[in-house]
């Protein structure tokens, strides 16, 4: 015991004595939040639309007064016959065009369905899928305020994304996504670098041959990035909760079950990945390629799964960091418990497990 | 018999690093592995530490087989690995409170066997290790390697990129150590260094060439051998080179070294013979082969 | 400055903030010299010669190399003088022809003649089946040859040679001393910075180097007599004593 205790202290000493990975602990978390808190917004505003409005009857108009109601719109124009959609887009004066179809009334109240197409600039895909999902939302409204002064379940086609999301923040999309990234970053290639850091300097070499048991070797090298990743994660939470507002609807025990559950299977990549790379700057790669970008890109934090192909759909599926997200977005902005994420939750500590077993297998004991 | 091999052999993909390496080391002996970058002496060393398997072959050290049992191995040899395996933002004190901690003892339980050394660098003992000369470096990373008192002690090429005082101070240390009874297997490049082993095997390209005393491995050198210079060093070794009874030409410092393949060699001839080729200032005398010479002459026959 | 002379310093001196790495140091080596820079890790060769090469400006002094002034002709001097190391030799992912190739055309030779030169060491060194290798694949002493053969391609004035046979095999170390013998003969330069002292009896003269200055400076022979010892090892822990 006396022996982990000074490998640990040896370590604790690396950190705070590398004003990088100082930065990278402390500095990243609370930039990353900032910068996709305030700078990197999803949120729109005064978005130009123009409006072929083929019916003109009362729900229609119901409907248009909605949407330019709202701050996030303002009705620049309309039109009045196909050919102006296309020129209205080629002039660039608005980002999207709604054109409601002929006896939009009549349609939603005889046959119970009718029919929006939202037409959006998608140059900009990333506003455009935005702005289509605001559209959706103020319909969704005006569909259920609709549906409550009939007795006839009247139906106009949404988009339920936003459905816990009410205020449209995408803060509250950002603060688990960044949570999950620092976890990920600080655990898995923290720990790899440290790892390999030894291995180039040689002193691996050193601690292979020293009465250390391997095992007490992974838990040293571990131990303080569980540590950080801890302290990490509370501040991206108070920070998320006291700078932007961010709703903590459910167990703080359970959300501090599950990110440790998170943190072990990142550090368990992160040995695996030591195991695999000679040098820091391989094991730096192949965190970064290997874990952050499928982090970013796959895990759904910022681009919708829904909306990837098929085959990145399984792909993320494989990913831990998916299900890390859909249980902390669960806990804080759903409330909901072990009940509903025991599924995720169950995957997770599968994936967890099957990290731990395979790093401790790969883990040499000798040089090769 | 403290270190055994027996017929070491050992790949990595097509290149045989180490092939069929038989030597024993006694206990208390200095014995040194000599032999160029690449010639597998650090292999042998990580077979010896437990680091890597042989593909043939077994060995022991302090009586325990390499394989079987490797963690005994462990808790009972000193391992200085080539590069000094020092932690650079560690104080030397600390980087030797750490190893003392991990072999599960303390700098003052064994101050007695590094007190020779660390007095050198305690001075410096707030200090960085990042931040020490080569010498320094090397005795830190010595005493780090002794702090458990092992039996055995393991340096991986100590003296390289060490200037000549370090060196010197540094092979004055293993004599006391090796007067403590540690048993001390070293590799080094430099053949001067040779001379202060009890014993050393030469090696090159992973092949033992020979195994004996410093003095008869000069000793074994097979010619008479002379020195030769001349005024223009070049051309002189050019026109060695081409004279028919030459066995060996090298040039050695502002010497060249000389072999003659004949048993009768006249060194009259040898003068004669440059004196026609205009050589100036013309000087031959007979030297007494050096390791280094017998060193060249295994490895040209190999 | 008269030809005769290849490199000439004078009262050289580098600072480092208040550290002074070089200290006001004087020498001058011969066109053709085989010349010796000694000294322990740290006293301040490094930093000289990065001087000489044109590659770190002076704090103050003089020094002219291959007849160009250190402050005003760096690029000159860059053009005239071959520099290698052993920390740096070769590409390794390259093969010999195609490192040749690329350090031929940075200093703006012809295709025609770096190709010609290169068949010329290539057929010298005898290694015409393994040109096409990549040089990570070949032994540390061919390595070394080799980019000594590159290092001469554009037939500079003077030679850098910064601890060019570390680690390598006796044979291989001789022939590598030929090869500097050899174009010494044909009028090169060769300045070597080592900090082995066996290394030090090849050379015509050397100087050695303490904590920024030079403290002995003569042929090894005469160095060797003036401290009353045998070897040039000798000499330095003399100096390295005190």
């Amino acid at each position: 015991m006396k022996r982990f205790i000074g490998f640990i202290k040896k370590e604790f000493f690396h950190i705070f004595r590398d004003k990088r990975s100082l930065f990278i602990l402390f500095g990243m978390p609370i930039a990353q939040i900032l910068l996709f808190g305030f700078a990197v917004t999803n949120e729109i505003n005064n978005v130009k639309l123009a409006i072929y409005d083929q019916a003109n009857d009362v729900e229609s108009q119901k409907l248009i007064q909605n949407i330019a109601s709202s701050s996030y719109f303002d009705v620049e124009k309309m039109l009045y016959n196909k050919e102006e959609v296309a020129a209205t887009f080629k002039q660039g004066q608005v980002k999207a065009i709604l054109i409601f179809e002929p006896d939009f009334a009549k349609k939603l109240t005889k046959e119970g369905v009718a029919d929006i197409q939202v037409v959006t600039d998608a140059t900009e895909p990333n506003t455009a899928m935005t702005i289509t999902n605001y559209i959706a939302a103020i319909i969704k409204k005006y569909n259920d305020n609709f549906n409550k002064i009939t007795t006839t379940p009247y139906q106009i086609q949404t988009n339920s994304r936003m459905l816990y999301n009410p205020e449209l923040k995408s803060v509250f999309m950002f603060v688990p996504g960044v949570m999950t990234i620092i976890l990920m970053l600080v655990s898995a290639m923290m720990t790899s670098i440290s790892i390999t850091r030894e291995k180039e300097i040689g002193t691996m070499e050193i601690l292979l041959v020293s009465p250390l048991k391997p095992l007490q070797v992974i838990l040293g090298k571990v131990f303080p990035y569980i540590f950080l990743s801890i302290i990490n994660a509370v501040v991206i939470l108070l920070l998320g909760f006291f700078v932007f507002g961010m709703p903590m609807q459910g167990s703080l025990f359970l959300l501090g079950l599950e990110s440790i559950l998170f943190i072990i299977s990142a550090l368990a990549l992160g040995i695996l990945i030591s195991t695999i790379s000679e040098t820091q700057q391989t094991a730096m790669m192949i965190s970064l390629m290997g874990l952050l970008l499928p982090v970013i890109l796959l895990s759904g934090f910022i681009f919708p799964i829904a909306s990837m192909p098929k085959p990145l759909q399984w792909l993320s599926n494989i990913v831990p960091a998916t299900w890390y997200i859909i249980i902390i977005k669960g806990i804080m902005l759903k409330g909901v418990g072990l009940l509903t994420l025991w599924k995720e939750s169950l995957i997770l500590l599968g994936m967890t497990l099957f990290f731990i077993l395979l790093s401790v297998k790969k883990y040499k004991i000798r040089l090769e | 018999m403290s270190i055994r091999l027996n017929n070491i052999s050992k790949s990595y993909g097509k290149v045989k690093a180490v092939q069929a390496i038989s030597f024993e080391v006694n206990q208390g002996e200095i014995f040194g592995l000599i032999g160029p970058d690449g010639a597998g002496k650090t292999t042998l060393f990580r077979i010896l530490t437990t680091l890597l398997l042989p593909d043939i072959g077994d060995a022991q050290v302090d009586g325990k087989d390499v394989v079987k049992d490797y963690k005994a191995i462990r808790n009972h040899v000193g391992y200085m690995p080539g590069r000094f395996s020092l932690y650079q933002d560690l104080s030397v004190e600390e980087n030797l409170d750490f190893f003392a901690t991990i072999f599960g003892t303390s700098i003052e339980a064994n101050y007695e066997l590094i007190e020779d050394i660390y007095t050198q660098i305690e001075p410096f003992k707030k200090r960085r290790a990042g931040d020490l000369s080569g010498g320094m470096k090397q005795k830190l990373a010595l005493s780090c390697a002794l702090i458990h008192k092992p039996n055995v002690l393991f340096l991986d090429e100590p003296t390289t990129g060490v200037d000549p005082v370090s060196r010197k101070e540094f092979w004055e240390m293993l004599k006391r150590l090796q007067a403590k009874g540690i048993t001390i297997l070293v590799s080094t490049p430099y053949m001067d260094e040779a001379a202060l082993c009890d014993r050393i095997a030469l090696i090159q390209e992973g092949k033992i060439l020979e195994i004996d005393t410093p003095h008869n491995i000069a000793a074994r050198f097979p010619l008479h051998l002379y020195n030769i210079a001349a005024a223009d060093t070049y051309r002189l070794i050019q026109d060695l080179k081409a004279y028919t009874q030459a066995h060996s030409v090298f040039p050695f410092g502002k010497w060249v070294h000389y072999a003659d393949k004949r048993s009768d060699f006249d060194p009259v001839d040898l003068r004669n013979y440059l004196e026609k080729k205009n050589h100036k200032n013309i000087v031959i005398e007979r030297t007494a082969p050096s390791i280094e010479d017998t060193f060249m002459e295994l490895a040209q026959h190999e | 400055m008269k030809r005769e002379h290849s490199i000439s310093v004078k009262n050289l001196t580098k600072k480092f903030g208040d550290f002074t790495a070089v200290d006001a140091i004087s020498f001058t080596v011969k066109k053709g010299e085989i010349f010796g820079f000694l000294g322990a890790n740290g006293a301040g060769k490094t930093t000289a010669m990065k001087m000489l090469i044109g590659i770190s400006k002076p704090t103050s002094g003089e020094a002219e190399v291959a007849g160009f002034d250190v402050y005003k002709s760096t690029e000159k001097i860059k053009k005239n003088i071959g520099y290698m190391s052993q920390k740096f030799a070769l590409y390794d992912d390259l093969t010999v022809r195609e490192n040749a190739q690329f350090f031929g055309g940075i200093y703006g030779l012809s295709k025609k003649v770096i190709k010609e030169r290169t068949q010329a060491f290539i057929s010298e060194l005898g290694i015409d089946d393994i040109a096409d290798h990549l040089v990570g694949s070949l032994p540390l002493g061919w390595k070394q040859k080799l980019a000594f053969s590159v290092a001469l391609l554009h037939r500079p004035q003077i030679i850098f040679l910064d601890e060019p046979t570390g680690g390598v095999d006796p044979i291989t170390r001789r022939q590598f001393w030929e090869m500097i013998y050899k174009q010494a003969h044909q009028g090169t330069t060769i300045f070597v910075t080592t900090h082995y002292m066996d290394e030090a009896e090849y050379c015509d003269r050397v100087s050695i180097m303490v904590a920024g200055k030079i403290e002995a400076l003569d042929s090894p022979e005469n160095l060797r007599k003036q401290f009353a010892v045998n070897s040039m090892n000798e000499v330095f822990l003399k100096l390295a004593r005190g």
